[in-house]
């Protein structure tokens, strides 16, 4: 089953590449929004309590996230493509296991999620952000890069064979696009000061994920948010990856 | 000799128990060609889906290459190729890619799927455009490399569901001889949908006929219309005023027959061609078009279901 995952892998980063606005989107919106917000928002940091000095050190994971619900949207429309136009069905009369398909259809988006990670970080380090967690800290940074890449993507995929409609997961982008907006995005979570806003943060697992990057370049080594970042990155995970196993089993109805 | 296809009351159901197959059972010899002829919507291309294991039946078995295709899903797979309907191609693969995934997929790595991508592409003559992405191919191109990767893993039965349609004669014309090809040179068996008389009349050892998912009709296409027997005289009258006088001259000669664009009559025996003119000479029915035809599979289509297969077309079923 591996070199069918690899194959099936290889095949996904090829669309990738060849259709530039795939991966040129990712790689420059993020960062736009970014500059944007930073040179907005700066004046945030004078805000007592506020964690550090750089506005940009403290907004940098947002290019993180915004970047994998590119690259899972993208992705899903990919996945939902191949049912649309049958190439699911060609597929389906090889000998390829099920799982395979999903494996290496994620395994695509994992390499975009990875290649991503290091574009965000080398811009973040050449502007003169400072990784306060060093070397290894980097490595995590991918590494929870890469588990939330999948764990959004295994959402994408589920749209994708369920609903077998290009339109229906690109409708996703608005909705995950909420969930960052109303997350701990803009501001550290006691410093938001409207209950309700502060509140949908809190209960949003987006906010950690974002407090997890964030920790590692503001702070260093801080446990319990990487703690949580990582649980809720592997749980999201663990459940779209369920659901889109289940979706595929149906989706492929081949006896 | 075991059949390499035998299907047995085959039956599938869709949502609100619209029954696209309604109980069919037919068999295919080794290395022979099956054409299934239908209008759109008959049931062909379900009947296809659930022989090549994309779709369960609801009821009856079926087997491929002597696997059952409910319980050996996996093995009939690995015995068949298919091209369906649609070319189902990524429009940002190239002809080359496209092969080397498939056999990939089938298992096929190294130096030996190199030499089988080239002569797949050889055989098919894309060898030219391996390397061009599949964005810019024809119609006929991509029915090409559809059939290449229905035989990328040397399958020993072959399913074609309207392998033609949207082709250009050229296209279709190759296609066939390819068919023809692998029947006579490798054995393979092919089951061919098609909704064009001419194609299943040229290609097919048998022919089973199907409407609304029920076999109306099986056999040689010889045979067939042998059992139609004597040829049709087709008049159609200058006006339609003329139309119960010219019903009334033709009917002397044989048992009028539905016609969609006058009226039509088998002859009995009774008279040819000339004694019919003669006939509606004397009669003095004015005639604006009149002619003679051998009968056809569509008069076998139409004596078996009352309707022409030419502009026949059912809705297709919910999936």
């Amino acid at each position: 089953m591996i070199g069918q995952v690899l194959q099936l892998a290889r095949r996904s980063v090829i669309r990738t590449i060849r259709q530039p606005a795939n991966w040129i989107t990712p790689l420059i919106f993020p960062l736009a929004l970014m500059a944007v917000n930073t040179g907005g928002l700066h004046a945030a940091t004078n805000l007592p309590g506020f964690p550090t000095d750089s506005f940009l050190a403290f907004f940098i994971a947002f290019p993180f996230i915004q970047g994998s619900l590119f690259a899972t949207v993208n992705a899903g429309v990919d996945l939902a493509r191949d049912i649309q136009t049958g190439f699911l069905n060609r597929l389906a009369l090889t000998p390829m296991q099920s799982p395979a398909l999903l494996i290496g259809h994620l395994g695509g988006v994992i390499v975009m999620g990875f290649v991503q990670a290091a574009w965000y970080l080398a811009v973040a380090l050449v502007i003169g952000v400072r990784l306060e967690s060093g070397v290894a800290g980097a490595l995590v940074l991918f590494l929870l890069a890469v588990l939330i890449v999948l764990a959004f993507g295994s959402f994408g995929a589920l749209a994708a064979l369920r609903t077998g409609s290009t339109e229906a997961v690109h409708s996703l982008f608005p909705v995950f696009f909420v969930f960052l907006f109303i997350s701990s995005m803009n501001l550290p979570r006691n410093l938001i000061e409207t209950h309700w806003f502060r509140t949908a943060a809190s209960l949003n697992p987006v906010s950690y994920l974002i407090e997890a990057i964030r920790s590692l370049v503001i702070q260093g080594w801080n446990w319990e948010a990487l703690g949580l970042g990582f649980s809720i990155a592997i749980l999201m995970s663990i459940v779209g990856l369920t659901l889109s196993s289940l979706a595929l089993r149906t989706r492929m109805a081949r006896t | 000799m075991e059949s390499a296809i035998e299907v047995r009351s085959l039956v599938r159901e869709f949502k609100g128990g619209i029954r696209a197959v309604a109980g069919i059972d037919l068999d295919v010899a080794p290395s022979e060609v099956y054409g299934f002829l239908g209008p759109n919507g008959a049931g062909k291309s379900t009947t296809v889906h659930m022989l090549t294991t994309l779709l369960p039946p609801t009821a009856g078995t079926a087997t491929v290459g002597g696997h059952d295709i409910v319980r050996e899903g996996p093995a009939v797979r690995k015995t068949i190729g298919a091209a369906l309907q649609e070319a189902a191609l990524d429009p940002l693969l190239t002809g080359r890619e496209h092969l080397k995934l498939q056999l990939a997929l089938h298992g096929i790595r190294g130096v030996g799927r190199d030499e089988r991508t080239n002569e797949l592409l050889e055989r098919v003559g894309l060898r030219n455009a391996a390397d061009r992405k599949i964005g810019g191919y024809s119609g006929g191109m991509k029915r090409r490399l559809d059939l290449a990767l229905a035989l990328a893993h040397r399958p020993r039965i072959l399913f074609l569901d309207e392998p033609t349609t949207g082709l250009d004669p050229q296209s279709r014309s190759a296609l066939w001889d390819e068919v023809v090809r692998l029947k006579r040179d490798e054995g393979v068996t092919v089951f061919l949908t098609t909704q064009y008389l001419e194609e299943a009349d040229v290609l097919a050892d048998r022919v089973g006929i199907i409407d609304h998912g029920r076999l109306v009709a099986e056999g040689t296409p010889e045979a067939l219309k042998a059992e139609i027997g004597r040829p049709t005289v087709e008049a159609l009258p200058a006006e339609d005023t003329d139309a119960s006088a010219l019903e009334a001259a033709l009917a002397r000669f044989g048992e009028l027959q539905p016609s969609t664009k006058g009226v039509a009559v088998r002859l009995d025996g009774h008279g040819d061609l000339a004694d019919v003119v003669r006939a509606l000479d004397s009669s003095s029915v004015r005639v604006a078009d009149l002619h003679l035809h051998a009968p056809t599979l569509d008069d076998v289509f139409l004596a078996k279901t009352g309707r022409s297969l030419e502009g026949s077309e059912e809705p297709e079923p919910p999936e």
